[in-house]
């Protein structure tokens, strides 16, 4: 297997699925001869031509609504958010248009198209460019998201989402696109709604996604020290959830944290935990905690922005509650 | 106008050089009587309490959806607002399906999940039906792309209303379609109203066929109450896009009789208005007046015509009302194509 990063994991999903098919594009800001805001789509403009690479004006509500119009005519877009703090202008398209299109024409148009970009938090830009939408669009029937947390998965995932014959919300991590790891060459398929156990344990289970499940990891590893073995369960897929990985786990080790970049209100640690106790109620030797970013915009000050944060010290510390050793 | 006899004898009317036979003169005429019929039959319904929720109404709009199919090809795309029932029936989708669809039953044309604003049909290629005011904007510029993408010479018709052009989303397609010359006809159909709201005090720039100026989109002025007009400038434009000359403005001068939904009792303009274009304008007396003038059918021919459509429309509001409602088990149906079993939201159940 290749080492290579996130963003070249990204790339050569969409690649090989453009190769495979050719109904498939991709659209954005920035997509063809910039080669990528972040660079995920480097190269890809001389391999396909503009035809099939199509830098877009600045105007999220337009191309996100003719994405979902070429998606009813039968083509398969990929539709790049630069971040997906700019796809709120695109919410009508995605949230009434494609979620909804299948239903509401009584089955006759389908919307199979990726939405897909950079989310989460970034690295020193405040309050605008810097959040977490994932329980926005999970909250939506009729939209699938998905958020990778290392570059196997990305590129296994969208690969999976762009074959997917429905509306999926991929969302990407800015702070991930450089990460480095082992990933499969040629064709690679995640299968959506499957989570993974990243790490097996047997007396907490953190349940984690995108980049928090590398905290979550870390955590583990500072828990370990302290006799605590954590099980790392990352979702992969926020909707459908797989919800049977995250009970069994808790049934083995009667006690979980949930962990999300996001706000806690109605959060997606909010729907897990209801989960949790709804199913795994005797199963759980303590309430289910949860570690969220802070409710309040991000700042920009680089202790705020930290302070903001889930931290890996705030996971140890919450494992340690549940596990009654604080 | 003149009456004129072609080569092969056919009698009919020609208007600015066009010839329309008398054969296709009564289908166009007819067309629009039934959409009228239709929506009074649907006004109606509404009353008893049998059609719920929102429900907009064409009347005096009819020469805008029938001239304009006139002129379209079948595989051309087209979508509009929620003023939808017109457009559907004019490219002939089955009336009882869309009497269906507004009273709830499962024979509806999208199975009694749209209802009045969601009026969907694939196979004629037209894609509703859209809630959302100008939302359908960006999407029929994307079925253009698609057009362009496969390179199939299909147009897409693409409908708003003087409310909609306002919005955002209209003018980010606006630009796109014209920087990547996409086959898309953007129709405005000019009914003086959005809602309540008189063009003049939600528009600064009132000629909307302007509006694509800062886009290099060309835009035309078409008297929506004359079908044969719509029929040849709808013509013109559809061939402009075709061509791969990109987008074109039509702005339809239309009127309608009714208010906005049938909630409204339309007291923001007076009777006399009113008046003036139904008296005055209507486009179907209009077609009947040039063709009782061209010896074409009498009086007494179109009274018998409209008592055929009103015979008509009653049956397929009893055939439609007769019809059960949908089965509760397709709540769950199409949501998502790709169900993933055992994954939550669990397809097809609760918890």
């Amino acid at each position: 297997m290749a080492k290579i990063t996130y963003r070249e994991a990204l790339n050569q999903a969409m690649c090989n699925e453009m190769e495979r098919d050719d109904r498939v594009f991709l659209m954005g800001e920035e997509v063809a001869e910039y080669n990528g805001a972040y660079k995920v789509s480097q190269g890809m403009l001389d391999k396909f031509g503009p035809r099939r690479v199509i830098d877009t004006p600045i105007t999220e509500l337009g191309f996100a609504g003719l994405g979902v119009g070429a998606a009813m005519a039968g083509l398969r877009p990929i539709i790049e958010f630069m971040t997906w703090n700019f796809a709120i202008l695109a919410a009508d398209q995605i949230v009434n248009a494609a979620a909804k299109m299948k239903y509401m024409t009584g089955g006759q148009y389908d919307c199979p198209m990726v939405f897909r970009g950079a989310g989460g938090a970034a690295a020193r830009v405040s309050s605008q460019h810097s959040q977490a939408f994932e329980n926005w669009y999970a909250n939506i029937p009729g939209l699938k998201v998905v958020m990778p947390s290392n570059p196997a998965d990305a590129k296994g995932l969208l690969a999976a989402s762009i074959r997917d014959n429905d509306t999926v919300i991929f969302i990407e991590n800015e702070i991930n696109y450089g990460d480095i790891g082992e990933v499969p060459e040629g064709e690679y398929i995640v299968p959506l709604g499957k989570a993974d156990i990243k790490r097996v344990g047997s007396d907490v289970t953190l349940v984690a996604h995108s980049r928090m499940t590398g905290y979550a990891l870390l955590a583990a590893e500072g828990l370990a020290k302290q006799g605590i073995d954590a099980e790392v369960v990352d979702p992969r897929t926020i909707r459908p959830l797989d919800e049977a990985t995250i009970l069994a786990s808790v049934a083995k080790t009667n006690r979980a944290v949930v962990i999300e970049e996001g706000w806690r209100f109605a959060g997606i640690g909010a729907e897990i935990s209801a989960r949790i106790m709804e199913k795994a109620f005797d199963d759980l030797d303590a309430p289910v905690a949860r570690v969220t970013g802070k409710d309040v915009p991000m700042p920009y000050a680089a202790n705020l922005e930290q302070y903001a944060l889930p931290s890996v010290a705030e996971i140890v510390e919450a494992a340690r509650v549940v596990c009654n050793r604080a | 106008m003149t009456t004129k006899k072609q080569d092969d004898n056919q009698a009919g009317i020609t208007q600015e050089g066009r010839f329309y036979s008398a054969e296709r003169l009564h289908a166009m005429h007819d067309m629009m009587l039934y959409i009228r019929r239709f929506e009074e039959k649907a006004g109606q319904m509404y009353g008893l309490k049998k059609i719920g929720g929102f429900c907009h109404l064409c009347n005096g709009q009819e020469a805008v959806c029938v001239g304009m199919e006139e002129a379209a090809e079948p595989t051309d795309y087209m979508m509009t607002s929620y003023r939808d029932h017109g457009h559907i029936l004019a490219r002939g989708s089955d009336p009882t399906a869309i009497m269906a669809e507004l009273l709830g039953r499962a024979g509806g044309i999208v199975g009694g999940k749209g209802g009045s604003m969601h009026m969907f049909d694939k196979e004629k290629n037209f894609a509703g039906g859209n809630g959302i005011v100008g939302e359908q904007v960006p999407i029929g510029t994307g079925f253009a792309f698609a057009s362009k993408y496969n390179d199939d010479k299909r147009v897409s018709i693409t409908i708003m209303g003087d409310g909609g052009v306002n919005q955002g989303a209209v003018y980010e397609s606006f630009n796109m379609a014209a920087l990547w010359k996409l086959p898309v006809v953007f129709v405005i159909e000019n009914n003086q109203y959005a809602m309540g709201t008189s063009l003049s005090r939600a528009s600064a720039e009132t000629h909307l066929y302007k509006r694509g100026i800062s886009f290099k989109v060309p835009g035309i002025q078409v008297d929506g109450m004359d079908v044969l007009e719509v029929e040849r400038k709808m013509t013109e434009a559809l061939e402009h896009a075709r061509s791969g000359q990109g987008p074109i403005i039509v702005e339809m001068m239309t009127y309608r009789y009714r208010g906005h939904s049938m909630s409204d009792p339309a007291t923001y303009r007076t009777r006399d208005e009113v008046d003036e274009w139904r008296s005055g304008r209507d486009p179907i007396v209009r077609l009947q007046k040039q063709m009782i003038e061209a010896g074409l059918a009498t009086e007494a021919d179109f009274k018998q015509k409209d008592k055929d459509i009103k015979k008509e429309v009653v049956a397929v509001a009893k055939a439609a009302e007769a019809q059960p409602e949908p089965d509760l088990s397709v709540l769950w149906d199409d949501v998502i194509n790709d169900e993933i079993p055992n994954a939550y939201p669990y397809p097809r159940q609760v918890g």
